[in-house]
This record gives structure tokens, C-alpha cells and sequence, in this order.
């Protein structure tokens, strides 16, 4: 029996989906395209499409450099794309958004100029950065690099058995010792939240900087730079209904000031002689070269896109369906779920795993019927070492997904255990 | 759609995904090498056994191994050491490029079944992209534990001559 009707489910959602020409796609063997994989990328309404090909046929120039009217206008829809997003998270300041290709380069950006940093924010040898055991690679590696190279320690929260951060020691690693904790809001891999603010909280008792990892909660919660306490914060572009190529950081104007520049080129600079130059306030000095300008202003349309939906609202339509998810998965003999089992603890990603059938399979089968899913260690390695588990499939929904497209997800399912013949 | 899926799951895939052929590291050996599929996390220890026949070829005496994989992973590595243990290693290496020709050729290339014997089961495979390398992780774990076996041979051989 299909369920249409779930208490926070979307609106209207039949006229949302039209939004989003792909899900109109059918795949091979005439099955229509069940997308279960907007935690790796989600699709595109077509206002991004239209803006961002709307620029490119009539307003395409470079930004900042260009002295004609096109130059003007690309400028101008360039930095209105900043405005949208600064109001998208609650920045207090639209000079704190910083555009970058992706949430790892954001990400990257904030540990690479901190190994550069003098002055307070320095670190070295008996400094100590902390982060935690669910990060994807992008917030784990460039901490290994950067307290490699400055002979600093890396500790990481551990995970409780059912999946959240085991805060049990924080006292033991947020010490004066700690320089930076950087955590994700939700884990791609099992979909916890985390109470970023209290973290945040105690980290700034002991003056430790909190960089943020938004990349699955910016496409699903409402985020607030200034109430959650954090310093600075990355997400991406391409999950949040935006294009590919287009990241954010968002980092405390006053720590901004105090890092040094992370690429040097055009636009990020005051002055340049041949023997020194001198560098551009932020958000400039850290976007040296041609930016990324169709993909910031596609990025503008589609935070206002969502932010016009309301992000309570695709929120509760996300824990609707993940709950229904969830409660399709409890009837799949065979099935374990990863993460938090209760849909109000998480995001819209669910890793399972389906005994006797290799991920990979799960995931040929569920394709060989237009449902799509990722199958792997989802870039989070150490949380599925964790668990004891090499790899899972994950399905994860977003503010376009129906009920009928879980039931489709659980009847394939049903169908990956017969053709492998298990249970 | 069924068709489709069933020419990539053929039954004797299915069945050496199920039982797999030399499964196990085994002693003695030459070489033990350790690859990785990074994007889906797919991992196999495979260990070589070489030995010099009566002309002074190397032959393939064991191949042993260690896998965590999907199916086709699992039943690519299984097939290979039925190919390639027992023979000498150019006769090896043959099958071995046969089998890349194979998975490389999206579908167009027609498999010899006197070279690949079981991997002709694998024809399909060639036509889903994303399993390619799920097919090549133990063959391409085994090329290089045998390069680096033939060298430890030939030191050895070198050193007691």
C-alpha cells in the first residue's frame, strides 16, 4: 500500500518535483529514475538552471576586472549571489563568505592558513587539534596534514555504539591545548546530529577555534552562523540544489583579518611591486583568480530557492521521510541500519547494510530497477572501521523525495535478496 | 532490464562469488601485495608462489589470497587463480592481458574462451563502467605480487649461482 500522506511531509510536493526536470528521467528498461542519493550530490530545480544559463547567454564577463556594462552586470549578480548566501547561513557580515570550488577546498583553506599563521593562532609542537571519528576524509586529512607538518597532536572524539559522539572525555581533549576542533553538523555516513553549539561552547573556554563542516546540514537544517557559536564553517554548493564547483567558507571577520592569504593571484591583492604585495580585506584576499561566477551565481538561486521553501519546513519533510525510510528498512529481514535509529536524532542519509549481498550488488540490483543509492565507505573510512563494517549502501532523500520512492527502495530490496538468494 | 543484469551476474560468477577457488593466505610465497579499490573500499591480500621449472621458466606454483569485496571482485579473484596457478608466468601474464583487453573493450571484444576458460563469464561486465575495477582489483594485485616475485627469484637464483 502506498502512503501519500506523512505528518510533515511538503506541501504541495507533486508540483515541487516539477521543479526538477531530471526526476521526470526513465532509465533503462523504462523504470523512472528514483533519486536516493542527494547526500553525494542533489538535483537541480530548474530556476538554478535557468539563472545560470540566463547568465552565461546574456551577462557573461569577468567580475571585478571588466570596466563595461557586461562586466558591471556580472559583477553585480556575482556579489548579490554573496548576499543571498551571507543571508542564507545568518552571516553578520557578507565580507565573512568566502567562495571556494568546494566545501574540502573551504575546509582546506581554514587548516592550510592556519600551518601559515603566525601570531596567536600559530600552531606547533604541543598544540593540539581535535576532531572526531564520523568526518568525512575532507575534515579529517588536512588536519593530519597540517599537525604534521607543525608537530602538532591530533585527537578525535570516539563514537558511541548507537552512533552519536562520545562526549564522555571532552574534558580530556578540549584542554588549553587545543588550538582548533573541527567537527561536522551531520554525518554524511550516519546521518547524527551534532550539538555543534555546546561544542563550540566549551571549545571557547579554552579559546580553541570551532571550524564546521556544513556540507549535509546546510541542504536540510536551518543554519545559523551566529546561534550555533562557531568561527567558521564550509559547505558546498552542489548539495544544496546548486551547481558543482562552488563551495563556502564562512569564518568570524576578526579570524579572518588575522589568517594569512591561501592562493596568490589576481584579485586577492591591494598592491603588487616585484620585490612584495600587500593583500585585499576578505572575502578577497582569499579568492585569488577568476572565481568561479556562473556557479556562485547559480549557488545565489539556489539558496533562495530553498530558503523560499523555508528550511523548517524541509527539514520536518526530510525527518518525515527518513522516518518512513527507516520504518520500511525494519521490515527487510536482513537489513542494519547504521547511525541514530530515531529520525529526529538525524539527517536524510541512512547507511545499512544488507546481510549476505556486497553493497556494490545492493546497489547494481537497486539500479537495474531506476533506484539510485551510493554504495562504498561514503569518503568516511574511519567511522566504518568503527562499526566493523568495510563498506554500506546509503539512501539518502532530500525535499524532492515521496514515500512511493522509499516503497520503491524496500521492494528492490526485496527483489536484491531473491535474485542473490539470502533470507 | 533483467537481461542486462543477468549478463553481468552470470551464473558462474555467482558461483565462485559463492565458493571461492584458492581462498586463504597460504605459505610459501615470494611476494605479498596489498591493493585497494579507494573508491568503494573493496581490499585483497594476495600472496605468489613461484617456482623454476625443468627449462628454468618461472612457473606459478600458488596464488593465495585474502579478499573483501563484492561479488564481482570476489569471483574475478577466484577465476584468476584457477587461470593462472599451475602455468608458467608469460603463459600467465597472457591470460592476464586478455582479461584487460576484455574489461576494456566496453563490450565489443569477443572473448577467447581457450585463454579465459571461466572468465569469459565476465564479457559483461565490460558494459557497467563503475565494475570494471571491481573485476581487475585481484588481477592486478596478483601482476604485481608476481613482478615483484620473479625479481626476489631471480636475486636468489643469481645468489646461489
Amino acid at each position: 500500500m502506498t502512503v501519500t500522506q506523512l505528518p510533515g511531509l511538503l506541501d504541495g510536493l507533486a508540483i515541487l518535483r516539477a521543479d526538477f526536470p531530471i526526476l521526470n528521467r526513465r532509465l533503462a528498461g523504462d523504470w523512472p529514475l528514483v533519486y536516493l542519493d542527494s547526500a553525494n550530490t542533489s538535483q537541480k530545480p530548474q530556476i538554478v538552471i535557468d539563472t545560470m544559463v540566463d547568465h552565461l547567454e546574456r551577462r557573461n564577463a569577468n567580475v571585478a576586472r571588466a570596466m563595461h556594462q557586461l562586466g558591471a552586470e556580472s559583477s553585480e549578480a556575482f556579489e548579490a549571489a554573496r548576499d543571498k548566501v551571507a543571508r542564507f547561513i545568518n552571516a553578520p557580515s557578507r565580507d565573512e563568505v568566502i567562495f571556494t570550488k568546494n566545501a574540502s577546498e573551504a575546509l582546506n583553506l581554514v587548516a592550510n592558513t592556519l600551518a601559515w599563521a603566525e601570531g596567536p593562532l600559530a600552531i606547533g609542537p604541543g598544540d593540539r587539534v581535535v576532531i572526531t571519528e564520523m568526518e568525512h576524509h575532507s575534515n579529517i586529512v588536512p588536519w593530519q596534514l597540517l599537525t604534521e607538518r607543525k608537530g602538532a597532536d591530533l585527537r578525535w572524539f570516539g563514537l558511541t555504539d548507537d552512533g552519536h559522539l562520545d562526549l564522555s572525555n571532552i574534558d580530556e581533549l578540549i584542554t588549553p591545548a587545543t588550538k582548533v576542533v573541527a567537527l561536522t553538523w551531520v554525518s554524511n555516513m550516519l546521518g547524527t546530529i551534532n550539538p555543534v553549539a555546546e561544542i563550540a561552547r566549551r571549545a571557547h573556554e579554552v579559546g580553541a577555534i570551532v571550524v564546521v563542516d556544513a556540507s549535509q546540514a546546510a541542504p536540510q537544517l536551518p543554519v545559523d552562523v551566529v546561534a550555533s557559536g562557531v568561527d567558521f564553517l564550509a559547505f558546498t554548493g552542489h548539495k544544496v540544489t546548486g551547481p558543482t564547483g562552488i563551495g563556502v567558507l564562512w569564518g568570524r571577520t576578526e579570524l579572518l583579518d588575522q589568517l594569512p592569504p591561501f592562493l596568490g593571484g589576481g584579485e586577492m591583492i591591494e598592491t603588487v611591486t616585484m620585490a612584495k604585495s600587500t593583500f585585499a580585506k576578505a572575502p578577497h584576499k582569499f579568492e585569488a583568480g577568476t572565481p568561479p561566477i556562473i556557479e556562485a551565481i547559480g549557488l545565489g538561486a539556489a539558496v533562495d530557492y530553498l530558503s523560499e521553501i523555508g528550511l523548517d519546513r524541509i527539514h520536518a519533510h526530510e525527518q518525515a521521510i527518513t522516518g518512513y525510510l527507516l520504518e520500511g528498512l525494519a521490515t527487510v529481514g536482513g537489513v542494519t541500519v547504521l547511525g541514530p535509529r530515531n529520525p529526529v536524532e538525524r539527517g536524510g542519509a541512512v547507511a545499512f547494510e544488507l546481510a549476505g549481498v556486497h553493497p556494490h550488488d545492493v546497489a547494481q540490483l537497486l539500479d537495474s530497477r531506476g533506484v539510485a543509492v551510493r554504495a562504498g565507505h561514503h569518503c568516511a573510512k574511519p567511522a566504518h572501521l568503527r562499526y566493523g563494517v568495510q563498506s554500506s549502501t546509503r539512501a539518502s532523500s532530500y525535499l524532492y523525495t515521496t514515500p512511493a520512492e522509499i516503497d520503491a527502495l524496500i521492494e528492490g530490496l526485496a527483489f536484491t535478496k531473491t535474485y542473490f538468494k539470502v533470507g | 532490464m533483467s537481461t542486462d543484469l543477468d549478463s553481468l551476474y552470470q551464473e558462474i560468477i555467482l558461483d565462485h562469488y559463492r565458493s571461492p577457488h584458492h581462498a586463504g593466505l597460504r605459505e610459501p610465497f615470494e611476494a605479498q601485495v596489498h591493493h585497494v579499490n579507494p573508491t568503494c573500499g573493496d581490499e585483497i591480500t594476495l600472496r605468489v608462489h613461484l617456482s623454476t621449472d625443468a627449462a628454468g621458466d618461472d612457473i606459478v606454483s600458488d596464488v593465495s589470497y585474502d579478499a573483501q569485496g563484492c561479488s564481482i571482485s570476489q569471483a574475478a579473484a577466484s577465476v584468476m587463480t584457477d587461470l593462472v596457478i599451475g602455468k608458467p608466468v608469460a603463459e600467465a601474464m597472457k591470460a592476464h592481458e586478455a582479461f584487460l583487453e576484455l574489461m576494456q573493450g566496453r563490450g565489443s571484444v569477443e572473448p577467447d574462451e581457450e585463454v579465459l576458460e571461466d572468465g569469459v563469464a565476465f564479457a559483461g561486465v565490460a558494459k557497467f563502467p563503475a565494475r570494471i575495477k571491481c573485476a581487475l582489483l585481484g588481477w592486478m594485485a596478483w601482476k604485481d605480487a608476481t613482478v615483484q616475485a620473479t625479481v626476489v627469484e631471480h636475486v636468489e637464483t643469481e645468489e646461489t649461482a
